[in-house]
């Protein structure tokens, strides 16, 4: 088909596009996903019985604020590599700076710890269940945000993918937090950061095949 | 038409196109192609064949993926980054291609061809010229090489006609004897 044509033929069928319609896609991507892992936590977790009373905790917090920190990060990259021609700059730092701000609190903790307690800090009482949990809860936000990648152009596809992981393992973390009982840094230095690490590794593993477009 | 005029007229188009103008979005795309052809022929000039599906495989891109551009973002950096990402899309498929088979002559082909030959054969010319009594060198240098008329040559030199015709004769035999005598 010569080109006129095909320019013709294009334009003929042209829809008006709504402003920030790649942005809302994002956004309405992680409001399904966060519903759905909230609904996860509820039927198959339960928040803390004495969620009120951690909420004066400071460590309680940290767990909580840390993963949203990633989260938050991941979806600012998201937003930026889902469209052509915007550059990623430094947004990654919003993912890493947090994850080094929590190793850094748990080896002081590690360093004050009795050598005896360590590792009891170390791995808590469910260090076997806090990875699969938090990937778990991640899956739909991972899923939605896939799902809204595929609509858009990432041209850089294993980084658009580590960044829906960064999202849904960031999200999957804070939302594992209203349900888990351990409050010592080292614990969440290494499970919470492993359980946000994996969806991210799944995203850039599957993010070249699932994202062509 | 420069870049940046072509980047504010585009835009505006694309702009008015993505809020529903047809004849605005139908200008924007029969431009960027005109911009896309000129960016890929650049990119694509051993396969000028390709040039043409792969600028509307751009098109086809860009119009699918148009509510992925911002008004905020510069419109050629959102067009340079969906054209090189299909560009390099279709060189990987083809070095996939390519690897499959290995023509014969393929290797015979990398020798057939030099670039130096001409530079060579132009050092070896003057040299050659150089050789040669001034009343036959300069009518060859002027009417065979710089391509003057006998007449203006003539002028140039101070020659008369006939003799920068019996230079140019005598010049060029005594040009070819010597070119047989050089091993």
């Amino acid at each position: 088909m010569k080109t006129d044509e095909f320019v013709a033929m294009l334009a003929a069928g042209a829809a008006p596009v709504p402003p920030h319609a790649a942005a809302r896609r994002l956004a309405l991507a992680l409001c399904v996903g966060l519903a759905l892992s909230l609904a996860i936590l509820w039927a198959g977790y339960g928040t803390r019985h004495d969620l009120v009373q951690a909420m004066f905790w400071p460590m309680f917090w940290v767990k909580l604020l840390f993963p949203l920190a990633v989260a938050a990060a991941g979806f600012v990259m998201l937003q930026r590599l889902a469209r052509p021609g915007v550059r990623l700059r430094r947004a990654w730092l919003g993912v890493l700076l947090p994850v080094l701000a929590v190793w850094l609190l748990a080896l002081v903790a590690w360093m004050q710890a009795p050598a005896e307690a360590r590792m009891a800090l170390l791995m808590g009482r469910s260090w076997r269940t806090c990875v699969p949990s938090i990937a778990l809860i991640a899956l739909p936000v991972f899923v939605a945000a896939m799902a809204a990648l595929r609509t858009l152009a990432p041209t850089q596809p294993a980084l658009a993918g580590a960044a829906a992981g960064a999202l849904a393992g960031g999200v999957g973390a804070a939302v594992y937090a209203l349900h888990c009982h351990e409050l010592a840094a080292p614990f969440i230095a290494v499970w919470y950061v492993a359980g946000i690490a994996l969806p991210v590794l799944a995203g850039a593993a599957i993010g070249p095949r699932l994202l062509r477009w | 038409m420069r870049t940046s005029d072509a980047e504010t007229v585009l835009r505006g188009l694309l702009l008015r196109g993505l809020a529903g103008d047809a004849a605005a979005y139908h200008a924007f795309l029969r431009q960027l192609a005109g911009h896309l052809r000129a960016f890929l022929g650049r990119r694509l000039f051993g396969w000028p064949d390709d040039v043409e599906d792969l600028v509307q495989e751009c098109l086809l891109a860009m119009h699918n993926q148009r509510h992925t551009y911002q008004s905020d973002q510069p419109l050629t950096a959102w067009v340079h980054a969906i054209a090189r990402y299909k560009l390099i899309d279709l060189l990987r498929a083809k070095a996939g291609r390519e690897a499959l088979h290995d023509p014969i002559d393929d290797e015979l082909a990398v020798f057939a061809e030099s670039t130096t030959e001409a530079s060579d054969a132009r050092r070896d010319l003057a040299g050659l010229l150089q050789t040669l009594p001034e009343r036959q060198r300069l009518p060859i240098v002027h009417v065979k090489l710089e391509g003057l008329s006998v007449a203006e040559t003539a002028q140039r030199t101070g020659m008369s006609e006939s003799a920068v015709k019996v230079g140019i004769h005598r010049g060029l035999k005594a040009l070819a004897a010597r070119f047989r005598n050089t091993p």
